[in-house]
């Protein structure tokens, strides 16, 4: 640690006189008092450090569960940083971080396979995405054909699907968002987006914003952040169905992904228990009070 | 004729230019202020902040804020207090201070988002440490280390050169005549600038995203000092105000996020013109201070001997 | 009175300690400078020598396709819209900071000038995060309202930048205002001109370059800013039609884009170029800064 500390110069030479005794969180401390892997039996105890990184979409819920598995084991200390899915990726692969969050699995964002093969997935939640419109607009579903109609530019006013004559304002993610690749992958299929049109907004707030402030707006948001009165805009049928989870069970809405936890190697003691508690039945209720849908409602 | 006129026309639109000024900073004030009425609610600033539930506060957040903002400070004042003494009074004119004047140039200029990418692979990546408070102060140093070594410089060369002459007189050494008559006397302007400074460091946020990180550990009194639970431990993340306001705009997933923000920002507007006033009052109190006593400073030997 | 020889060698002792102090300050500013320069340069070069990328594609042409086949990393998209940005920015601020200037030195009353000092001040100091925030309630609508279109636009950002750079340039263009000799303003007085005649003809040429490098430093700081702008100018993948229509920005790619990508990919090294591209046009205003300084001296 020292030695990784001494690196920068410039830091070491004005504070590490002062700091020698405090270390950092310690990345690699992984001791567990509870030597039986695997089974998170109630009686077990974890001690320990957590750290997480990445994915803007899933922190929310990985923060509430950080929170529940300290009370539950004081001994265990979690933190979790965002960053975005790249940076999740980028640092459980430097082994900065022991869990990776992400949305999309390792291997898509990863060029170098070999890397990629080090790595596991782990699919903690599923999280479902929703078209919304400014609430101007009158329409309350779209066929997939239309959307991708809508977003690769061919569409451009409403009332070529069924609405008023009002042209229709795209409001796209970034093209390093994983919910665009969700969208993409999803929804778009083979038809490609065109950035030329309409705008990009950063992030779900931004794009709430922007929708609810623009006449003849469209865009895609994850419905975690849909929980919650949101004004000026509401979600639009896909093929006919809602965003539910008994449509996504029956392959009726396709708009919907996993959520990952990414571990270097197979995940052990208290870093596999906390994977095992995101999942659990326990945690399901506040996985799904948050807008996300757990696992156990899934398999 | 005409051109008492076109005077007077003149003088009418600079009297317009200049209030528009300041109704504008007047306007920006009622709006953010009333957008985030009741940020002053002691269970809002010192509360914890809620994943799920409206009603968290963003106590965290401005301990981290201000406990950046110190470490910060406790970096880059000695820093460009040191390199200001440099420039004004020990390097010789000519190159070597053409580089360091170039180098604080290029460093004045750099986008803050360029520091917090550099600083995002020098002090999270490079040393392994991860989101760290101490990353964001490092980085924000690079900011604002430019600004307050001209600070310290220029109040140190405004520093009338009878004092400097009368205590090298007195056989003072060089050092003697800084450390006991000149930065004594150059202390007023010099607070004024760090205190403006800090207030700068206060709102900055594209570096912290990059390096203190988007989240802040449970903080705890009783926790161990190298656990990141701990609030003075300087190797844990630490989200400040302002992106904690970047972060529910974007992805805030709480039902009052909005309000949160704006809170938030009400907060920071008013922290931001408290600064200013308390530049005001320290540099006016200061400077009847040392004017009243300049003349007792003046023999900075008197005291040695006495010494 | 002679000091003893230990007080003697003390007192040597301190101002070497106190000179080595103050020396080694300076030189870590230079320090810190090179070694922001190496890193940078050493990620950006990494698009060319890892991912070959060619420079000229990169600058010169407008296709920013990352996740196309091929991939495509033309960023002449971002450099145009940044300079457009900052300088239609520069267009709004620089005269009002001028008026500004010659307001506060030769005509406001003691009792405004004390006013608007601490008025400019706070400028600077309001979080661009919040000059962001004020641009997407405040402004967008409003320019939607008078454009059409989304409202998220070049305009947009223009605005927002002009406000948050005029502050900078006022205060270096006062300073270089009140730098002015006393002996100019009474001497056009002497000869009978309007205050107009002799801030307009003579104290401005007086001062000009002085509010040069103000009017550089600012575009410096519009080329740079970045949270705010991203958030009100649209940041669609095309060159500008015109004022209502939204484009992108250097620092608006990089902010949406950088925390998303994986280190070593060519996406990524193609991100790390571009803020290398902001560093050397930040130089380049240094550069523009310093020829104006020289031209003065001589």
């Amino acid at each position: 640690m020292w030695s990784k500390r001494v690196k920068f110069g410039l830091a070491a030479l004005l504070m590490t006189g002062a700091l020698a005794g405090c270390g950092q969180t310690d990345n690699n401390n992984s001791s567990s008092a509870g030597s039986n892997e695997g089974g998170a039996k109630k009686e077990e105890t974890y001690s320990g450090t957590i750290s997480l990184a990445g994915s803007t979409a899933l922190q929310p819920l990985a923060e509430e569960a950080a929170n529940a598995f300290m009370e539950k084991y004081p001994d265990v200390s979690i933190t979790v940083q965002g960053g975005g899915s790249g940076t999740g990726v980028n640092q459980v692969a430097a082994g900065a971080v022991q869990i990776g969050n992400s949305d999309v699995p390792a291997a898509e964002k990863l060029d170098d396979k070999s890397k990629a093969s080090e790595l596991i997935d782990h699919k903690v939640a599923g999280i479902a995405f929703a078209i919304v419109v400014n609430d101007d607009v009158k329409i309350d579903n779209l066929t997939t054909e239309q959307i991708q109609g809508i977003f690769s530019g061919k569409i451009k006013n409403w009332k070529e699907v069924g609405g008023s004559d009002e042209a229709i304002h795209v409001i796209n993610r970034p093209a390093s968002s994983g919910t665009r690749a969700t969208f993409e992958k999803t929804v778009m299929k083979d038809v490609k987006i065109n950035d030329a049109i309409g705008t990009v907004q950063d992030s779900n707030g931004a794009v709430e914003q922007a929708i609810s402030s623009t006449p003849g707006a469209v865009s895609y948001v994850a419905m975690s952040y849909l929980i919650g009165e949101k004004k000026n805009l509401k979600t639009v049928k896909i093929n006919g169905a809602e965003p539910t989870v008994e449509n996504i069970r029956t392959e009726k809405y396709p708009f919907w992904s996993y959520e990952y936890m990414i571990t270097k190697g197979e995940a052990k003691d208290e870093v596999r228990a906390f994977i095992d508690f995101v999942k659990s039945e326990e945690f399901a209720s506040t996985v799904k009070q948050m807008g996300y849908i757990p696992m156990t409602e899934l398999e | 004729m005409t051109a008492r006129m076109i005077d007077k026309v003149w003088t009418g639109i600079f009297y317009a230019v200049a209030a528009a000024v300041i109704g504008l900073l007047v306007f920006f004030f009622a709006v953010v202020l009333s957008k985030g009425a009741g940020f002053w609610q002691p269970e809002f600033l010192f509360g914890r902040p809620s994943n799920t539930q409206a009603g968290g506060g963003i106590g965290p957040q401005l301990i981290n804020s201000f406990y950046l903002l110190g470490v910060a400070l406790f970096l880059s004042v000695p820093l460009s207090l040191g390199a200001g003494v440099y420039l004004a009074e020990y390097a010789k004119q000519g190159r070597i201070v053409g580089m360091i004047r170039l180098c604080l140039e290029a460093m004045a200029s750099l986008p803050s988002i360029v520091v917090g990418l550099f600083g995002l692979l020098a002090f999270v990546t490079l040393t392994g440490w991860g989101y760290t408070l101490l990353g964001g102060a490092l980085a924000v140093t690079i900011i604002n280390l430019p600004g307050l070594t001209r600070i310290c410089e220029t109040a140190i060369l405004d520093v009338p050169a009878s004092i400097r002459e009368g205590s090298l007189a007195l056989g003072a050494t060089r050092w003697q005549t800084l450390v006991k008559a000149v930065l004594p006397a150059a202390i007023p302007q010099m607070v004024t600038g760090v205190i403006l400074a800090a207030g700068r460091i206060f709102g900055e946020a594209a570096v912290f995203i990059y390096t203190a990180g988007l989240t802040t550990p449970m903080l705890r009194w009783d926790a161990d000092w190298s656990s990141s639970a701990h609030p003075l431990n300087v190797f844990r993340p630490a989200e400040t105000l302002t992106v904690h306001i970047w972060k529910l705009n974007s992805e805030g997933i709480v039902p009052d996020a909005k309000l949160i923000a704006a809170k938030s920002a009400a907060v920071l507007m008013v922290a931001v013109l408290l600064f200013n006033l308390a530049a005001r009052l320290t540099s006016s109190l200061l400077a009847r201070h040392f004017s009243g006593s300049r003349r007792a400073r003046r023999g900075p030997m008197k005291r040695n001997k006495a010494a | 009175m002679q000091p003893t020889y230990a007080k003697r060698r003390h007192r040597r002792l301190e101002e070497w300690m106190g000179r080595t102090f103050a020396g080694i300050c300076g030189w870590l500013i230079v320090l810190i400078t090179v070694t922001m320069i190496v890193f940078l340069a050493a990620k950006g070069i990494q698009s060319f020598t890892d991912s070959g990328l060619s420079l000229s594609d990169m600058l010169l042409s407008a296709h920013w396709d990352p996740n196309g086949t091929p991939p495509k990393y033309g960023a002449l998209i971002f450099i145009v819209g940044s300079m457009l940005v900052s300088l239609g920015a520069l267009l709004v601020s620089a005269p009002l900071a001028l008026a500004l200037a010659i307001f506060m030195n030769f005509i406001a009353p003691k009792w405004l000038v004390s006013l608007l000092k601490p008025v400019l001040e706070l400028l600077v100091g309001i979080p661009s995060v919040v000059y962001g925030w004020l641009g997407v309630t405040l402004l967008v609508p409003l320019v939607r309202e008078w454009f059409g279109g989304s409202g998220f636009s070049l305009l947009a950002g223009i605005i927002v930048l002009g406000m948050m750079i005029l502050p900078t340039i006022t205060s270096i263009a006062a300073d270089a205002l009140a730098n002015v000799p006393k002996a100019y303003m009474e001497a056009s007085y002497g000869l009978g001109s309007t205050r107009w005649q002799a801030i307009s003809r003579v104290i401005v040429p007086a001062a000009k370059t002085g509010i040069a490098t103000g009017v550089v430093l600012g575009l410096a700081r519009a080329f740079g800013e970045a949270l705010a702008v991203q958030m009100v100018i649209g940041n669609t993948m095309r060159l500008p039609s015109g004022l209502d229509s939204p484009t992108a920005t250097l620092t608006s790619i990089l902010t949406m884009d950088m925390a998303n990508t994986i280190n070593g990919t060519p996406w990524n090294n193609a991100l790390w170029t571009l803020a290398f591209l902001l560093l050397l046009i930040s130089f380049f205003f240094i550069a523009v800064i310093r020829l104006v300084g020289q031209r003065k001296e001589r």
